[in-house]
């Protein structure tokens, strides 16, 4: 286990999240959808559906499109970009947006970045590559 | 508009008055029109023109035309069973058989036709009949079961008369067991529309089907037999045909009795004179259809007919149409046999050049009538491949832009048509709708398919002949349009799921990574919600490997993930297997008790079963747990899989139970668990024939009979609501069992994502009847291959659940969250509503008074 580090919350082991599937977290008292992309990126997303209301987007299936790594809403099919939260299909609807949250993988722990780390967050994917696979899903 | 409107009044209940009706209610914006339909027959205007495929299977409902909403309309009144006794002219009234007095404004008689009954002895005995209406069709295969019920051997049948109808007659003879005679007084067979060389080359494929034919046959007298019912046949020429029913198929006659007595002026041979705006000599009384007598004839056929009824409504508002002239091209609905004759099909154009391609070794024959010049194309015969006719009747009248012979050779046939084809051209005469229109219905109103073009324009959606021309019309235009015309699945995959089910099944891949690596786009990635639960679909089809195995359980939708299915606040609802709809009291309690127990909504299923909902994702494997002690299965009710087989009690409990439903629901049942497919499957049987299973609106219905199950298939509800077709009949139980093994395999096989039974049924080669040519008769040579796919289905299949208890790393999945993995979703809530749990509404989350503790305080006992 790494040391706690501030502004950012020990969620899982990596192993515990099945590749190219999304899991529920709970995060200071918040529904988070994390999804393990390729081997060992993390990403995570807002676990509220805004368009149901259900608590559902770690449930829905993970894809792509034109390049951008997607999660489509299991209950009405609205498709979101998993790294900027954007609605890249609202179905007919007005476009909402899902809020993200930054991921670190350090060793086989999954941290989630709350409120503090956002600072942090933000230069996070630059001070530490080697904390980042840029290996693409099969 | 609140001003009073002015009343229609239209005397007949045909096509041609239900496009007319159509008509007034589309183009009557300012709804001035009050429309009154008097038929005669007790039922809705229906698809005359189809009346033949009621013996192949159709029920009366599929002959419906139209919308219903069409009678719904307060502007609409459609009095059924009305006979209209008399018009008086000068009050503006018609009066009723039942006595009733309507006023009109305009008056429009409709009344079509009666069979012509020929002047022979004998043909008012019982067991002749005419072939017109729904009713003389239905008395007609009434007569014939009874006779061969009685006689225990084939009926011999005779149709008088070698015309459209009489072949028409006599495919419905012979579609209904019996040996049928067609006795043709002309030289040959359909010499209405075809020439000699055409007619021969007919008489060879009708005798093919069974039937046989008698020309240049003069029918002198029809003999009763000893029950005094129609027994034999008397010909001129001294022959004679013992006979069990007689149909008389040798012309119609106009019915303007009406009009004659009302003074109106009628043609030589009959029919309401009427001038080219359709009116007769009243201006406040027209005539359509095949009763009016336009250009000095009346026209049997029902595209000029809808033509007619066009202009009436046209001028009823104000308009100034005339009609267009009759498109006198006709086209034989028989199956098997492929006629069509169009334009001047007889050359009598002055100079006009005939060229033939005839073929007896194959059975074609096809002749092109063309200008002098060659260039021009006039008229057609096309016997025993009329594939060229969709592409080529719209043509007549414009130069063909090829040499003639190029059409006729069999491959060519229809090639060279379609891109050249003019706008004006009109594609389908039915609706009257032009080549342009069509074009237009996807360059302008965003058609991108043929299903949506038929919607838009009508065009295709009466007789259907034009389809295959509309089809290309909108590939064509497509493609020019840049819009690729693809059935490809998604930006991941080019190929349908029917050819990636192939390729699979070929290929032997079996995960999703390297199938998309062999078989998807350049940006393949990761797939979407679209390709990845395709594929996961096929492989449970070919492999049948448990559902969340490896790689693949990353590929299912949620529901087919976690085994239940999603609701609208993120919990789920489960829904145990209860084959055929039986279950014991032992079996009631347990699901009563885990209900209880989990605070669950208990409601009961159209599909005979029992659905707890509100179960959360963590409650899932507890809750299985307990049903698979119990003996329960997986339902399957979350996937795109066989769902149900509903059955009524059946022989075993009921009085007038001809066979044991339920044995054979549950033996269906149990059979096809677990088969997954392109979309959900039911299926039912009924134990006779009041059908209170409602089998056919079932993918696959089964009705018992005294001799065995009639099968029916393609009966869907949802949002298109089909019922189901007759595909065999009297099948013993294994018959029935291997067919419904080979239809269901060859659904999955071919059908397109998301796609249900009725829609694949209609796309298949040939419908229908193609459908059973591969089930049945393995026109394809796959029965084998079919056969084995279902057996290594029943012998591979475990239940789900089961299988997911017994694996602790399947279960990880229920984890409600990964770091509190038992922690309730603080965010559902409920409210009771009779006694029972459902979803807050979010006024009512506002008020946490009215909150109840629903499935979040459930306690195993």
């Amino acid at each position: 286990m790494s040391r706690p580090q501030p502004g950012w919350t020990v969620v899982c082991q990596l192993t515990d999240l099945v590749p190219e599937r999304g899991a529920a977290a709970l995060v200071d008292g918040e529904q988070v959808a994390l999804f393990r992309v390729g081997n060992r990126e993390v990403l995570a997303v807002q676990q509220l559906d805004p368009y149901s209301g259900a608590h559902v987007m770690s449930r829905g299936i993970v894809g792509s499109r034109a390049g951008a790594v997607t999660v489509a809403s299991p209950m009405y099919k609205q498709v979101f970009d998993l790294r900027t939260g954007a609605c890249l299909d609202p179905v007919g609807k007005e476009p909402q947006h899902l809020r993200t949250w930054p991921v670190r993988v350090e060793g086989d722990v999954v941290l989630v970045g709350t409120a503090g780390a956002l600072v942090d967050a933000l230069v996070a994917p630059l001070a530490t590559p080697a904390t980042l696979d840029a290996t693409e899903a099969p | 508009m609140s001003r009073i409107p002015s009343q229609l009044v239209v005397v007949g209940g045909g096509m041609v008055a239900q496009r007319l009706v159509e008509a007034v209610r589309a183009r009557d914006e300012d709804r001035a029109w009050q429309v009154t339909v008097l038929a005669e027959e007790p039922r809705a205007p229906y698809d005359r023109v189809a009346l033949t495929s009621y013996f192949s299977g159709r029920d009366p409902e599929s002959l419906a035309l139209g919308a219903p909403q069409l009678w719904a309309d307060p502007l609409v009144t459609l009095l059924r069973g009305t006979t209209v006794t008399e018009v008086d002219r000068d009050a503006r009234t018609v009066r009723t058989a039942d006595g009733r007095a309507l006023r009109y404004d305009h008056l429009v008689l409709a009344t079509g036709s009666r069979a012509a009954v020929p002047a022979i002895p004998g043909a008012d005995l019982p067991g002749v009949f005419v072939y017109r209406t729904l009713d003389d069709v239905a008395a007609l295969r009434g007569w014939v079961e009874q006779e061969a019920a009685r006689r225990g051997r084939p009926v011999r049948g005779a149709v008088i008369g070698g015309g459209l109808l009489g072949l028409e007659a006599a495919g419905a003879l012979q579609a209904l067991g019996a040996r049928t005679t067609v006795v043709q007084f002309g030289t040959h067979l359909m010499s209405a529309q075809i020439d000699l060389g055409g007619g021969q080359v007919l008489r060879r494929l009708i005798e093919a089907l069974g039937v046989e034919v008698r020309v240049d046959t003069a029918t002198s007298r029809i003999r009763p037999d000893e029950r005094g019912k129609a027994g034999r046949l008397e010909f001129a020429d001294g022959g004679r045909l013992d006979v069990d029913v007689v149909v008389l198929a040798t012309g119609v006659t106009p019915r303007d009795e009406l009009g004659r007595a009302a003074g109106l002026p009628v043609g030589a041979r009959g029919g309401v004179v009427v001038d080219q705006a359709c009116r007769t000599q009243d201006p406040h009384v027209s005539a359509v259809g095949e009763v009016a007598c336009i250009d000095g004839a009346c026209i049997g056929l029902v595209a000029p007919g809808y033509a007619m009824a066009e202009v009436v409504v046209d001028r009823l508002l104000g308009g100034s149409a005339v009609f267009p002239g009759a498109d006198t091209a006709t086209k034989l609905k028989l199956s098997g046999v492929d006629v069509a004759s169009f334009g001047d099909a007889f050359a009598r154009t002055p100079g006009a050049l005939e060229v033939v391609h005839s073929d007896p070794a194959t059975g074609v024959y096809k002749k092109l009538v063309v200008s002098d010049d060659a260039r021009t194309l006039l008229g057609g015969v096309l016997v025993g491949d009329a594939s060229a006719y969709a592409s080529l009747r719209p043509m007549v009248g414009r130069p063909l832009g090829a040499d003639a012979s190029a059409y006729l050779l069999p491959a060519g046939g229809s090639a060279p048509v379609g891109g050249d084809l003019p706008d004006d051209a009109t594609v389908c005469s039915c609706n009257n709708v032009s080549a342009g229109t069509v074009r237009a219905a996807v360059t302008e109103h965003g058609c991108t398919d043929v299903a949506g073009v038929k919607a838009c324009t009508r065009a295709g959606t009466s007789c259907g002949s034009c389809v295959p021309l509309v089809k290309r019309l909108v590939g064509e235009q497509l493609t020019k349009a840049g819009v690729a015309v693809s059935n490809g699945l998604c930006e991941h995959m080019a190929l349908s799921r029917a050819q990636l089910f192939d390729a699979v099944r070929v290929t032997g891949l079996r995960t999703f990574s390297e199938i998309m690596q062999r078989h998807g786009t350049a940006v393949a990635g990761r797939g979407c919600d679209i390709c990845k639960p395709v594929v996961a679909s096929i492989l449970a089809s070919l492999d049948d490997g448990h559902v969340l195995d490896d790689e693949r359980a990353a590929l299912q939708d949620t529901n087919d993930h976690v085994m239940a299915n999603l609701q609208k606040d993120g919990s789920y609802s489960v829904v145990p297997r209860i084959p055929g709809g039986e279950v014991t009291p032992e079996g009631l309690l347990v699901i009563g008790q885990v209900a209880k127990d989990y605070g669950l909504y208990t409601k009961i299923t159209g599909g005979q079963r029992i659905d707890l909902f509100g179960a959360r994702l963590e409650q899932l494997p507890q809750i299985w747990r307990r049903l698979v002690d119990a003996g329960f299965e997986s339902g399957h009710a979350y996937g795109k899989s066989v769902r149900t087989v509903k059955s009524c009690v059946g022989s075993t409990w009921c009085r007038y139970g001809v066979q044991d439903a339920v044995s054979l629901a549950v033996l269906l049942e149990l059979r096809y668990r677990g088969l997954r497919s392109p979309h959900k499957l039911k299926l039912g049987v009924s134990g006779c024939a009041r059908e209170c299973a409602e089998a056919r609106a079932k993918d696959v219905g089964v009705v018992a009979t005294d001799r065995g199950w009639n099968l029916y298939v393609g009966g869907n509800g949802g949002f298109t609501p089909r019922h189901a077709r007759l595909l065999a009949e009297d099948l013993d139980t294994d018959t029935l069992v291997r067919t419904v093994d080979r239809f269901l395999m060859y659904y999955i096989r071919t059908a397109d994502r998301l796609q249900r039974t009725a829609p694949w049924i209609d796309e298949v080669d040939g419908g229908l009847d193609g459908v059973r040519s591969v089930v049945l008769e393995d026109s394809l040579g796959i029965a084998a291959d079919l056969d084995e796919a279902m057996a290594r289905h029943v012998e591979v299949y475990e239940d789900e659940w089961r299988a997911t208890l017994e694996d602790p790393e399947k279960l990880r999945r229920f984890a409600s969250f990964v770091n509190a993995p038992t922690t309730a979703d603080p965010s559902l809530a409920y409210v009771a509503e009779r006694g029972q749990p459902r979803p807050a509404t979010p006024d009512e989350r506002a008020d946490p008074a009215v909150l109840i503790a629903g499935t979040t305080l459930a306690v195993r006992s």
